[in-house]
This record gives C-alpha cells, structure tokens and sequence, in this order.
C-alpha cells in the first residue's frame, strides 16, 4: 500500500537502524516513536528541508529509508493519511497472542 | 531425525561467526544499507514494517521438541513472545532487533537451527510432505531427499546469485500434498516399470504475479542423478533466467517464454556432461542420509483401544476431532494428529511461547519428540499411540489447538499482510480472523465440508491464494482496501488456478461474499461434492450471479 | 583498483584495450574484449606476448573455451554483485574446458563474495571498495567445510563422511 497519500501536510519517517523500530523525524533533529512530536512541513519546501535531514541520518547509519509521508492534523497530534502509515504509528490493527497465553482471546 | 555432525555444526557456527561480524559492520556505518541488505537477507532478516523479522528455516517442516522448545525461548527473549508459521514451513519472528539477531542465530546454531537461504535469490528452504515418513500412500520417505538437496543446496557457490529466488519441493507420495506443480522445481517421487522410485521432474510452476502450474520436462529420473540434474536446471536458469526486469526473473518465465521442450533439450543437454561425475549419489551416501529418518521404536499398539472408542461415543467434540484432524498412520496402532493453529478468531499460523512450550511437552510424551510443521499453517504431532488419543486431545484442548476444523472453512491461509509485511496491499489476518468467526459454528463447517479459503494481502501470494478453492487477494484503491476474490484453484495432483469471479469487494463486504459463495455451495451441491466439486461442474456462473445480485 | 592474488594485495601487469585502440602495445601482457577476440581471433593469438580477454555475462563460453589454454588470463565481469551469470562461466571455463591461467573477477567484488568466486574456480580479484585488507584475509577462511564438490579441489562433506564411516568399518 501507498506510504504516500497526497496532502499538504507531511512528516518524515524511517526505521531505526539497530532495532528496526518507527520513528519520526522532530523539530530538535531526534529520532522518536511518538508521532505527537513529529516536525510537520507545511509546505514542499519545509518538507525536503526534512527529508534532507533524514538523508544524512541514514548516511550516518542511524536509521534506514526516510521518507515523506502525508498526515492530517488531530488535536496536538498527527495522523497518517495512508492506512499503512497508521499501522506502522499505531500498531497491529488486531490483538497479538502474548507470550504466556495459552488461549487466544 | 537428521542430526547435524561436526561438519554442519562447524559450517552453521561460522556462518553465525560471519553475520555477526557483517552486523558489526553495518551497526560502525562500514557497510551502507545496500550492501547489508543482501547479506542480512541471506540469513533470513527483512526490515518489515515495525521491526526486523527472523525467518527461521524449518527444512521439511520437521522438528524435534528440543528445537521447539528454542523456538519458544527466542519468542521471549528477543521477541514479543510469539512466532508465525508460514507457508513455506518455516517460522517467523516478528519484533527482532538487528543488534540481537547474531545472537539469536547462536541460540538457534544450538539446537542444529539456522536462518540460512530463508531469504534472498538463492535457493530457498526445501519443503515437503508434512506426513512425510508416516503416510499410508507414500513410496519413499522425501526428507532424505530434501536432506540431500539442502546440504547440496546450502551456500552454493554457483547459485547464490540467480535472477530471483528459487523453490523446491519434493513429495513422496502420488498424492500430491507439497504442492509440487506450484513450485520453481516439483518432485515428485514415482516408480518405473522395474518398480525402482525415482522422480518426475516438474519446472516452472510456482505463484505470484504470474501464476503458473509447471511443466514436467522428465517423467522418471533415477535417484541417482538428482543432484546432477537439478544442477543443470539451476544452471541454465543462472546463465539464461531474464536479470532485466524483477517481475520476469523467476524460472517459469524463461520456460514460458522459450518453451517447455526447449528448457527440457537444454537442461538434457547440459545433464549430459556433467551426469554420473562428482554430483552422483553412491547408496551408501544415500543410506547415511536415509538413517537419520529411520522409523522411531514404534511399541506394539492395540489397533482398537478401549479408552479412545468410550470417549468418541461420549463425547462429540473428541469424536468431531478424530474425524477432521486426526488421520491414518502407516504403523498399525498409531495415528498422525493434526494440530490447527486456526482456533476461531485467531490470527493463522500463529503460536505463543507458552503454546510451543506445551507442544513439545506432548510431542516427548506422545510422539517420540517429533514435531511437524504444515504449508497451510498448521502443526503435526506425527506418531501418536491410538491408546493416547484422548490425553493428546485434552493436552490440545488445553492450548487451544484442538479446533476439528482441518480442511475446513476455517482452516483458512493467511499472509501476515498489512499489518506487518513491508509488501502488503491490503491486511490479511483480520479478514482470516473475521471469516472464522463467522463461521465458528463446528456442525456447519463440517457440514460445509472441506472447503480452502486463502489469503494474500498482496500479489506475491505468500497466502497461495491463487492455489484456494476460495483465493482472496488484497488490492489497494486509493488508499482503501479491497478484496479481489477467485474460485476453484487447488493445490493437489490435480492442480487449479482460480478464475477471477468479478469485481473487487470493500473490506466490509469480504465476510458476507464468503457467505453468499457458500450459499450458492450449498444450494448446487449434489450427494458427497464438496465445494471445489460443484465449482469444477457448475463454474463460476452462478456464484457470480448471486454473489453480486442486488440487494 | 587493487588487485588481490593468493591472499595478498599484487601489481597488475595486465593493461586493458579498448576496442578501438588501433595497435597493441609490443610485448605487454593485454585484456581485449571477447568481441575484438573474435573479430581479431588469429591476428590476436598469433601475438607473442601474454594475451587476456574480457568475457561479458552474456559472451557464449562455449565460444571461447576451445581457446581457452592460449589465454594467460581470462577476466569475468561482476556488473553488480547480485548478478551470479559470471559464477557459471568461471566454473565452465575452468571444470569443462579446462582452462587453469589466470580467472579474474572484475566489476563489483566484495569480500562477502570470495568464499563463492573462488570456489567456482576465481583466483585473481579486483577489489571494487577501499576494505581493509584484513576484511578479505579473513573472507578467505570463512567456511572450513563445503557441501558441494567445484572444480576447485576442495573436499565436499559427503565424500569426508563416506571416509569417516570407511576409517569406522575397517
């Protein structure tokens, strides 16, 4: 699916490189999980400004494949407009077995 | 079971050795993310949408207890506590960190595990037969010729690099359950006029983008000369296999493109010079590999006993899983128990750590410690005493793997999809899990009858769904999910493509489609058809009609 | 480029032609492509000095293997890493046609590869990465036991365990 849907609104995202996790570009330059701190570029601009800023990151072997993704805005949050990009900030869409269970559900 | 010797154990700890030190480099910035990526694929590691994902190769889905027991310690220390069989029979963790993979890769090394060729173009972890050694129809035990293809196999110096990736899959059986028409290479084991076994060689098959049933180029090659052959297969594949376009390279496009008896006259061709050399198999190199799955000490076993008759008239559901799960065994007394990894709401395929605990604990107390594991996602306790029919079945109820719902219309494939694959389109598993309850009903689903629903949430088809009597594949419109559904493919000897039966359905309409194919099932279907029965007479027509009549 | 030979960085004194270069140097040893090779074939073997060729992946070893002994080096292309064509030439030039100067993997060599190329019959390498030195010394040794039986000599597991079980029945 998609990890881009057109929209004006846009932040960067990429996996960290040692453990693989989601994490999103914020305005300081830090790599985080919680997308409520995301930079968000208003324009196209603003948003290669940021996608430079993940491309040396992933040069310099913190984290792999950055990318632009669309989100809208939701309170002091943003939400990613593809549903894949909701996924990979929100999480499985179903609840996983946990380790010690022996039933599911 | 095969057991490593010192060689194989030498071989896989330097092969961990190796990784670990590329994770080095790549974690100091010495390597870039293009050049590791091949090289952490090699070892089974992809970089999927929320994590690294460890593909543990299970070669012909057998395993000890021992080896489960692993499987579940790496499920909690580097991972959420659970793992996904998938439908190349092997195992996948879902939330490993690349700086605990070379770790892992050593717990694994252990227990004569590794992650090896489970990723990458080369040749992949080789499947076969799930009731391999135990089936009542087989001819030859295929897991000594697995054995000896993925020794052959294993860092291959000459076909580490092939166009794309490459499946085999070898049954021992006439009846065809490793979907060997499905495959880049199928074997399928047969015996000449003499009464010798030997293999047909079946090339070009597989899924995907492009779903092709592969074309036999030779109907009977002795034992001996398979690893020959198959190195002339692989070696005119290597030099001719198209590299220009990722969507063409696989095998059965260059035998589609020059032809089944062109691809026959050039694998022939190469054969001749190099068959009867250093490839031969002498027996006794075949004997050595044919110990390892000598049968286990079966005990004398009463062939009617007691304990189990009582509680199948006593109980129903005991008697409904006897009926849908548990099958004949080729040793008098025992029985081949099928456990379904698809309880009713359940994502496909998957198992927690404290499930694969209590598996091998049944596996060492009633099934010599011997384990096996399914292409549709399913587990196999493979030599059960008929007398321990009963504990097994409470053990099982226990876990939950005891749904009697094998073949049945929830026993259903699914990807893992959207929610964690890197490819997918569309999700998979909450679709599997909303079909299955809805269908939870187990007098239904029996009366249904055997009926394959399979789920890909992208065109790669990791959930076989063009091989599914019911085949849904995810698509993405614009952003929303949309599922294109097929009828009428099938995975056996007498293998089927599905057939489109229309339009896409949204998200929410997937479980009533399934309903509304069902129904047209159940209203066509004459004495003793099952589902892909009726298809095959009456087509998709009516199916259609119903289907996508307005409300 | 650096050149490795028998595990240690050497001179190279194989100069390439272009195709449309008008003479050879005298007496130098020279790589030419297959194409002027077969444009050129007996002007070019006639030749009294070290002759090389350049194979493409998709160049016909079949072609050339006949010729194979009047070569002091053949050089295989690597285009990309992932692309494994030049694998099968080297071990049909070296197992069917029994070539045994020099085999050269040119293009892009990395160490992770040399355990596969050398196997297949490459024993010159020119090294596409400024890596250490000691990064390749230890891609020579990363496998003490092989599954498959290549022209290079090496003795396959199989045929070390019908020993074994020789040495145990005696």
């Amino acid at each position: 699916m998609a990890k881009n849907l057109t929209g004006t609104l846009q932040i960067v995202t990429a996996n960290r490189l040692r453990d693989g996790q989601v994490v999103f570009l914020t305005r300081s330059g830090e790599w985080t999980s919680d997308i409520a701190r995301a930079a968000v570029a208003r324009d196209e601009a603003a948003a290669q400004r940021l996608l430079a800023i993940g491309t040396v990151a992933a040069a310099e072997s913190r984290i792999v494949e950055p990318y632009l993704t669309a989100v809208r805005e939701d309170g002091d949050s943003v939400v990613p407009v593809s549903l894949r990009e909701r996924i990979r900030a929100q999480g499985l869409t179903f609840a996983a077995i946990s380790a010690d269970a022996t039933r599911y559900l | 079971m095969y057991r490593y010797d010192e060689y194989d154990h030498a071989f896989v700890a330097e092969r961990v050795a190796q990784f670990r030190d590329q994770v080095r480099r790549r974690l100091a910035g010495e390597l870039t993310e293009d050049e590791f990526k091949p090289l952490r694929l090699q070892n089974g590691l992809y970089l999927q949408l929320h994590a690294y994902m460890l593909r543990i190769a299970i070669p012909y889905g057998t395993l000890s207890s021992k080896q489960f027991r692993m499987l579940a310690h790496i499920a909690r220390r580097y991972d959420r506590g659970y793992g996904h069989f998938t439908t190349r029979q092997n195992l996948q963790f879902n939330w490993i960190r690349l700086e605990d993979a070379p770790d892992a890769l050593a717990d694994l090394a252990k227990v004569e595990m590794h992650a090896i060729q489970t990723s990458g173009n080369c040749i992949r972890n080789v499947t076969a037969d799930h009731w391999a050694g135990v089936a009542i129809d087989e001819i030859e035990d295929p897991r000594i010729w697995c054995e000896i293809i993925r020794q052959w196999s294993t860092v291959h110096p000459e076909f580490s690099f092939l166009p794309r990736k490459f499946k085999i899959a070898v049954t021992g059986s006439p009846n065809d359950r490793a979907a060997v028409r499905v495959h880049d290479i199928g074997l399928r084991m047969l015996r000449d006029e003499q009464g010798e076994p030997g293999f047909e060689v079946i090339v070009g098959g597989g899924l995907g983008r492009t779903p092709m049933i592969g074309k036999t180029i030779r109907a009977f090659l002795p034992k001996q000369d398979l690893l020959s052959y198959l190195e002339a297969i692989m070696r005119v594949y290597n030099r001719y296999g198209r590299r220009d376009n990722i969507y063409k390279a696989r095998i059965k496009i260059l035998v589609h493109e020059i032809g089944a008896e062109e691809m026959r006259r050039q694998v022939e061709e190469e054969w001749e010079q190099i068959r009867g050399g250093a490839l031969d198999l002498p027996q006794d190199v075949i004997d050595g590999i044919a110990r390892h799955f000598a049968p286990p000490p079966y005990q004398v076993q009463p062939v009617f006993a007691p304990e189990t008759e009582r509680l199948r008239f006593e109980d129903r559901d005991f008697a409904l899983w006897l009926r849908s799960n548990v099958v004949p065994h080729r040793q008098p007394g025992y029985a081949i128990v099928n456990l379904s990894l698809k309880p009713e709401g359940a994502p496909p395929g998957d198992s927690s750590a404290a499930q694969m605990d209590a598996v091998a604990d049944l596996a060492d107390a009633y099934s010599f410690g011997e384990i096996r594991v399914t292409h549709e996602q399913n587990l196999v306790l493979p030599h059960v005493a008929v007398a321990d029919l009963p504990a097994v079945w409470r053990g099982l109820v226990r876990i939950g793997f005891a749904t009697p719902n094998l073949g049945l219309v929830s026993d259903i494939i699914a990807c893992p999809g959207l929610d964690y694959c890197a490819l997918a389109n569309a999700r998979a598993i909450p679709v599997a899990q909303r079909i299955s309850t809805r269908f939870a009903d187990l007098a239904r689903q029996h009366d249904i009858g055997e009926l394959k629903i399979k789920i890909s949430g992208c065109i790669n088809a990791c959930g076989h769904h063009h091989v599914g009597h019911i085949g849904i594949l995810g698509v993405d419109k614009n952003g929303t999910e949309f599922y294109q559904i097929t009828l009428g493919g099938h995975a056996g000897d007498d293998v089927s493509l599905g057939s489109i039966v229309g339009p896409a359905v949204p998200a929410d309409q997937v479980v009533e489609a399934i309903e509304s194919l069902v129904d047209t099932y159940l209203k066509e279907r004459r004495d003793g058809e099952r589902f892909l029965d009726t298809y095959r007479r009456v087509g998709t027509a009516p199916f259609k009609e119903r289907l996508y009549a307005p409300a | 480029m650096p050149l490795l030979r028998n595990g240690a960085l050497s001179d190279d004194e194989w100069q390439r032609v272009a195709d449309d270069a008008a003479s050879l140097p005298a007496g130098a040893a020279v790589i030419v492509s297959f194409t002027r090779f077969r444009a050129e074939r007996e002007t070019l073997l006639a030749r009294n000095a070290p002759m090389g060729v350049l194979l493409k992946n998709i160049d016909p070893v079949e072609e050339l293997g006949p010729d194979g002994a009047r070569f002091a080096l053949i050089a295989l292309e690597f285009p990309k890493f992932s692309d494994g064509r030049a694998y099968s030439q080297a071990r049909l030039l070296r197992e069917r046609y029994g070539f045994t100067g020099e085999l050269r993997a040119t293009g892009q060599v990395l160490p992770d590869q040399l355990h596969h190329m050398r196997r297949c019959g490459f024993d010159a390498f020119e090294l596409a990465k400024g890596e250490p030195l000691e990064a390749w010394r230890r891609a020579l040794h990363t496998f003490t036991a092989v599954y498959q039986p290549t022209g290079d000599g090496r003795i396959p597991v199989s045929a070390l365990r019908r020993r074994l079980f020789a040495a145990a029945a005696d």
